[in-house]
């Protein structure tokens, strides 16, 4: 076998019942090289990776680790041949430091004290230029820090090849560009890496090879430097597709939500929401940046009548009608008031819907209080389930099939499909497309341009900025619970949202609204 | 590195056809019968056919006996029907023994100090009331804490088991028939008030008459209602249920009240219409009985009337067995452990199946 490979792999094929996630999957990785590995989701990149970081074990198929033949049963063995992968999910105590957490579980070497290892994990963090802070405990930490430590762990334990599940999802683009610096240095540095993701720009920027997978099938490999966007796109949807959206200029725009310096705070008292206010006009899409956990939660769900408010109004503007206070008034108490508010919850089968119920018992979440006395009316909602199946081309065995047995586009049809019924005249969404192939994304913008169109209030939280910036009129930005500023989409730029979401520049600066 | 793949690995079924999965647990309702008579061959030193013929015989060798089966089926049937509605909202109510308990002590209570007052039927409707009520307050209690302050049910319930058994004991104290006996004795046993009355000649047809239109009762709730649709969508994620409207802690405790309630008229018929009398033991352990018979019908009152059936045949039978061969009671408690635990563990065989390595092909 060729040594120069850290990892080869040879008709690798797992199947999880009918599910075949990867079909006798090829895939090579050079020794100090960046390879990414991009496909959709569902494509099996993941599953793909767990075979070799020892989670899930193959059903055919060899790995080969530095030339020679292995059998990865658990992840253990996958540590042995010094494989690190670092989850999406990250698996640290909040209450230890980054050095302890980095050496739980490893056998103290003799007279080997805390001091040590931190001045350990420092030189690592030196020698790649990091930015942690060993000493430091983890619930003081940023996700970006908290990935950090993700990393310096597996380096600790000896890892020369790393594996990153789509390690940018949760980082602004400033923190991005410092995770790509420090993987540029571990490469030169002789490690061997493979970064999963399914952002185009990223590939572009990072990797020396591409590799590609489609519903579980390789694709291909290319070098970096002889690809383009256009290019990897069509190797990972399989056609053509046209990336852009159609913006229509907003008509008739007037006001119809209100939101008047709205605070929250979490079980554990601290603030979520800090003062917020915000106004959303009909006929516009009001995007929400910011990083995770900025507070864009609390936004929606207060509205919504979901969340506890300490503080503040928000007041609903109806078509040629008197304004309506929304605030301390329960979901029950809204609908009854007759607001067409419609909610689209990040959550889609823990909040939205109820995974183990099929397509009409899910229509039936807004509607089941309808109906003679203590029955409840199936009729409706299993014609409107038959509507979206048909409108929407959800791809289903049948209207009774459980929505959790649905892809994760399908699931989103079913979900959107429900909340657009009612013709809302304020539409929330929350990350409307994680998760989502282009085709079905492309599906969900579309629907969201027609509400808009229709003259709904649409107001849509995303984390994909250059998404946020094709689609919307106007994007809020939310930094640590406060509203940073509003920025007119069809002017902003990456950069000034990046920024702002990290609170470099404030809200005086950065509004330039119209 | 050692190059072996693992001997034998699980792997999630997509999907299982009924006549899988009632040919799984044919097999295992099978397998468990062999068990057994290795169990019984062991003991007895007997045929196991001939100990087999003895459970039958033991069930429904003679009409009372058959009718004694029904008379258990229905009453286990009855709590299995109370419990689904908690179970499928996913609270863990443990504490049925203690709602059948408190129900037939109201029973046995309203028997005694009301039985030379009023006529028959006056006195039962007023017994199916009162049961009822006292279940369903012993129902009430552990839901309200828990949609208050979120306690812990399933301890909360298990121990509203111990305070009703004491509270039953205090009671025998005055009830006592004869005195010194420390038990309450036969209810009654003259006027026969309080008692279910015969139809057609049979003492237990009223019982089996209340337990199905409950079961069927049960059926359509759970099924048609709205409120059996909240009970659902909050079993499965509260969150979802808040999103949708729905008021979490009270669905909490109005389910808790109906089965509450239903478990505590399972105690009357206990009380009323077979025992016609209370102890600690009336309950006899079919609060936890139930808990299988309400899971493994995946909460379909229809599939619940088969597996309590199963289960008291086997009970009946077990006892039978036990004084033809001269086994204590203890014998007929292992046979059907072991046809639970074959019952419940081919639960794992309907959800997954096992792959074996594969021989190594010489490449």
């Amino acid at each position: 076998m060729d040594t120069n490979y850290a990892i080869e792999l040879k008709n690798v094929t797992k199947r999880f019942g009918e599910v075949v996630a990867n079909d006798s999957v090829d895939l090579s990785l050079k020794k100090g090289e960046i390879l990414a590995i991009l496909g959709e989701n569902g494509s099996g990149k993941t599953t793909l990776m767990n075979m070799i970081s020892g989670i899930y074990f193959p059903d055919e198929g060899h790995i080969f680790v530095n030339g020679q033949e292995v059998t990865i049963r658990s992840p253990k063995d996958s540590f042995d041949l010094g494989i690190g992968m670092i989850h999406q999910h990250f698996k640290l105590v909040p209450i230890f430091t980054a050095a302890e957490n980095i050496v739980l579980g490893l056998p103290a070497e003799k007279g080997q004290g805390m001091s040590r290892v931190e001045a350990d994990v420092q030189a690592l963090v030196d020698r790649y230029g990091f930015d942690m802070n060993p000493a430091r405990k983890i619930y003081d930490m940023s996700v970006s820090q908290k990935q950090t430590v993700e990393i310096v762990k597996v380096l600790y334990r000896g890892a020369e090849i790393l594996i990153l599940d789509e390690p940018t999802a949760v980082l602004t683009p400033q923190e991005t560009e410092r995770l790509f610096q420090v993987l540029k240095n571990m490469r030169d540095d002789g490690k061997s890496i493979i970064i999963i993701t399914h952002k185009l720009n990223e590939v572009m920027e990072i990797s020396d090879r591409v590799a590609v997978l489609r519903k579980g099938k390789y694709i291909g490999t290319v070098k970096t430097s002889e690809a383009t966007i256009p290019s990897l796109t069509e190797m990972m949807v399989g056609e053509k597709v046209s990336l852009n959206i159609d913006r229509s200029e907003p008509v008739n725009s007037e006001l119809r939500l209100e939101m008047k310096g709205v605070s929250c705070r979490n079980k554990e008292g601290t603030v979520t929401l800090n003062k917020a206010s915000f106004a959303a006009r009909s006929g516009e899409i009001l995007g929400v940046a910011g990083i995770s956990g900025s507070g864009q939660k609390e936004l929606l769900e207060s509205i919504a009548g979901l969340q506890h408010m300490e503080e503040g109004e928000i007041w609903y503007y109806p078509p040629g009608g008197e304004p309506q206070a929304l605030h301390s008034l329960s979901v029950t108490e809204i609908r009854n008031l007759g607001v067409r508010l419609s909610f689209v919850p990040e959550d889609r089968l823990g909040m939205g819907l109820v995974g183990s119920m099929d397509i009409t018992n899910n229509m039936m979440l807004r509607s089941y209080r309808n109906g003679k006395g203590l029955v409840t009316d199936r009729k409706t909602p299993e014609q409107l389930a038959r509507t979206i199946i048909e409108e929407l081309e959800v791809v289903t065995p049948g209207v009774t099939t459980p929505v959790r047995r649905l892809s994760g586009g399908n699931v989103q049809k079913v979900l959107v499909g429900r909340e657009i019924s009612s013709n809302p005249t304020v539409l929330m969404v929350a990350y409307p497309v994680r998760g989502l192939d282009i085709n079905y994304s492309y599906t969900i913008y579309n629907l969201l341009n027609k509400q808009k169109e229709n003259g709904a209030a649409v107001i849509c939280v995303g984390e994909d900025l250059d998404v946020l910036l094709e689609l919307c009129d106007r994007i809020l930005v939310l930094q640590g619970g406060r509203v940073a500023g509003t920025v007119d989409a069809r002017s902003a730029t990456k950069e000034q949202l990046g920024l702002m979401m990290t609170g470099t520049i404030g809200k005086e600066e950065a509004v330039n609204e119209p | 590195m050692n190059h072996k793949e693992p001997l034998v690995r699980m792997k999630k079924r997509s999907t299982v056809s009924l006549k899988q999965a009632v040919l799984v647990r044919l097999v295992a309702v099978l397998l468990s019968l062999v068990v057994c008579a290795v169990f019984i061959v062991i003991v007895t030193q007997q045929n196991p056919l001939q100990v087999y013929a003895g459970i039958v015989d033991g069930a429904v060798g003679t009409g009372r006996r058959a009718w004694v089966t029904v008379r258990e089926t229905v009453v286990l049937l009855l709590i299995a029907v109370g419990l689904a509605p908690a179970f499928k909202m996913r609270f863990w109510n443990i504490g049925a023994e203690g709602q059948v308990l408190m129900g037939g002590l109201a029973s046995a209570a309203l028997m005694i100090y009301l039985g030379d007052l009023l006529p028959n039927v006056v006195l039962l409707v007023i017994i199916f009331v009162a049961s009822m009520l006292a279940g369903l307050i012993w129902g009430y209690i552990p839901a309200f804490f828990k949609a208050r302050y979120n306690t812990n049910e399933t301890l909360f319930t298990l121990m509203m088991n111990y305070v009703a058994m004491q509270i039953v004991t205090f009671c025998i104290v005055f009830w006592e028939n004869p005195a010194g006996s420390n038990t309450v004795g036969i209810i009654n046993s003259a006027s026969q008030k309080g008692w279910f009355p015969s139809i057609a000649g049979n003492s237990y047809i009223l019982n089996v008459i209340i337990v199905l239109i409950f079961t069927v009762l049960m059926y359509f709730y759970m099924t048609y209602s709205k409120q059996g649709y909240e009970i659902a969508v909050v079993g499965e994620s509260q969150n979802t249920a808040r999103y949708a409207g729905i008021n979490v802690k009270r669905v909490i405790k109005r389910t808790m009240m109906i089965s509450g309630a239903i478990c505590g008229l399972a105690g009357m018929v206990t009380v009323c219409g077979a025992g016609h009398t209370i102890s600690t033991s009336t309950a006899n352990g079919r609060g936890f009985t139930a808990i299988i018979v309400a899971w493994m019908a995946k909460f379909n009152p229809f599939f619940m009337v088969l597996i309590s059936a199963l289960l008291v045949f086997m009970q009946q039978g077990a006892i039978q067995i036990a004084t033809q061969f001269g086994l204590n009671k203890n014998a007929s408690d292992i046979i059907t452990g072991i046809i639970l635990f074959f019952l419940i563990g081919c639960e794992f065989f309907i959800n997954y199946e096992l792959e074996f390595r594969k021989k190594q092909k010489e490449a």
